[in-house]
């Protein structure tokens, strides 16, 4: 009988994770269900006036525009990276060129927002171009909106998002395509029976690692976003450190929170579902 | 047959036009700060060829260097910690089975699905109900606390690779647990451990959203240090900054390919 030591390899992350992951996590769950210190902090003391408060006109404003963008995001998202990791997967230099999709990757992600900044902004390049050639009386403002967040957040998921089309697409064996052809399939028929199912898993972790970091952002919409647009990640920071209203901050963390994991949930099982298809259909 | 090929072809012409569509998106933007870093004046007008923000930046930005070294010494401390927690992990989730271990693959699991702002937001909560000043230390802990997730799933990808009865060898020869840990397990997972490490280090030096939560007065680090030159008033000294950044990228990403190469050959 060999002795058991994965009980003594996994107690450092067993306490690790528990202490500085569950722990905290749980405060969130809990804390979302108190009543609101005086100055930040929770009392403990019952209370779902934090989820009651979610239905204001403003949160259902902010939760109407983090929908609209990230849902926005992900679709332009995958629609941009598909071709892109499709052509990488067929060149005879896939090195090379996935090596241009992994620089930007590893470029500062503040450094990717404020690149935008100095193109676009009201004395970026763009304006300035416009102005000096006499279009553009004045700058125009081109960020603090909805459309220079969803653009930003293509532009920072973008790798992510190709990443693992590519991995998916570089293992599809294309002469499927031909055989399908070859068996009287029509060209449509090919496509959605035979490449689309088969590469699903990357599309799903495609749409995943984009849709959740842009569902929770944070930081792009504070910083192109203005005044005018905001998402939950803005609110929560907001009742965080000014309103100091820190069971509102859990409640909507947890909103986060649900949303994500429903989707990871659900993705899994397309995933799954379609695999046990195709290896029946086999 | 040549119809197929035809058909290929335009395909590809499509997906290519997609392509380098990406490829204008990714670099236009990087390439403007490029030329704009060497621009003489403040505006986006190039008045002139100069070296000035690069000497403002090297001689004149105190604070950022500050933030530069703070953020170095979170990245490696971070790092090595959660190396270290991570590769014992995913050698006791890999070969063993034991009590509660349904747990800590959902608990090692979520922190790489959830939103940033929830571990931020989570792990403030925590310091402050335990009281911890916020600072360096705190900035460590949740640097610690993001990465083991990614160190685990590297190396356990590496172990995948491996097949146990290597280990049941070492103990058939008589190696006590710690031998094989020491002298077979650990070998072997020599390039799992170092990408884990250097995925550990890119996390690290480029978090914001996390160490925005977990700061404290004082505690600044470049990704902060960015965030409030784009807030509160921009120096184009920044624009020398992103250009070193992104030549250190281009170091890194050329680098971690010549490592990876080497040690999978």
């Amino acid at each position: 009988m060999i002795k058991n030591y994965g009980q003594r390899y996994t107690f450092p992350i067993m306490v690790w994770l528990t202490v500085f992951f569950v722990i905290p996590f749980s405060i969130i769950l809990v804390g979302s269900f108190l009543e609101k210190g005086l100055y930040g902090g929770f009392e403990p003391a019952f209370s779902i006036e934090a989820y009651k408060a979610l239905m204001s006109d403003t949160m259902r404003k902010v939760t109407l525009n983090t929908i609209f963008i990230s849902v926005a995001t992900t679709v332009l998202t995958v629609l941009l990276a598909l071709p892109t990791a499709y052509h990488i997967a067929r060149s005879p230099y896939k090195e090379k060129l996935l090596f241009l999709v992994i620089i930007p990757f590893w470029t500062n992600f503040l450094i990717r927002i404020f690149a935008w900044i100095a193109v676009l902004g009201n004395n970026g390049l763009v304006n300035n171009f416009f102005v000096n050639i006499g279009i553009f009386n004045s700058p125009v403002q081109l960020l603090y909106n909805k459309w220079a967040i969803i653009l930003i957040m293509i532009y920072t998921s973008l790798p992510f998002a190709i990443l693992p089309l590519y991995a998916v697409i570089e293992k599809f064996d294309f002469s499927l395509l031909e055989a399908a052809r070859d068996l009287g399939a029509t060209k449509s028929q090919s496509m959605f029976k035979i490449l689309i199912p088969l590469i699903l898993p990357g599309i799903s972790t495609a749409v995943l690692f984009t849709f959740i970091p842009a569902f929770g952002n944070f930081a792009i919409p504070d910083i192109v976003g203005g005044t005018d647009v905001r998402m939950l990640g803005n609110i929560i920071n907001e009742r965080l450190k000014t309103a100091r209203n820190w069971p509102s901050a859990a409640a909507i963390s947890m909103i986060l929170t649900t949303i994500s994991v429903v989707m990871v949930l659900l993705f899994n099982r397309i995933i799954s579902s379609k695999e046990r298809k195709i290896g029946g259909n086999i | 047959m040549k119809d197929v090929l035809v058909r290929s072809h335009i395909k590809h012409r499509i997906s290519g036009s997609f392509f380098w569509f990406t490829m204008l998106f990714f670099y236009a933007p990087l390439l403007v700060l490029i030329v704009f870093s060497f621009n003489e004046g403040r505006s986006m007008n190039f008045t002139g060829f100069s070296f000035k923000w690069y000497k403002v930046l090297f001689f004149d930005s105190a604070k950022l260097w500050g933030s530069f070294y703070n953020t170095l010494l979170i990245a490696v401390t971070s790092a090595l910690v959660s190396t270290v927690i991570g590769t014992l992990g995913a050698i006791g989730i890999y070969w063993y089975n034991f009590k509660m271990k349904r747990y800590l693959e959902v608990v090692s699991y979520l922190p790489i699905i959830l939103p940033e702002i929830i571990i931020g937001v989570s792990m403030l909560m925590f310091f402050a109900g335990m009281n911890m000043p916020l600072g360096l230390s705190t900035i460590i802990i949740a640097h610690i606390t993001f990465n083991i997730p990614y160190v685990l799933l590297i190396v356990i990808a590496r172990l995948s690779e491996f097949d146990y009865s290597i280990i049941e060898a070492a103990h058939d020869l008589g190696a006590t647990e710690m031998d094989t840990l020491l002298k077979v397990i650990i070998p072997m997972c020599i390039p799992g451990i170092l990408s884990g490490f250097l995925m550990a280090i890119t996390l690290s030096v480029d978090d914001f959203v996390i160490t925005f939560f977990v700061t404290g007065p004082g505690a600044s680090t470049l990704p902060l240090h960015i965030y409030s030159m784009l807030r509160f008033g921009l120096s184009p000294a920044i624009n020398a900054l992103s250009v070193i950044l992104i030549v250190g990228s281009l170091a890194m990403a050329f680098m971690s390919k010549k490592l990876f190469k080497h040690m999978f050959n």
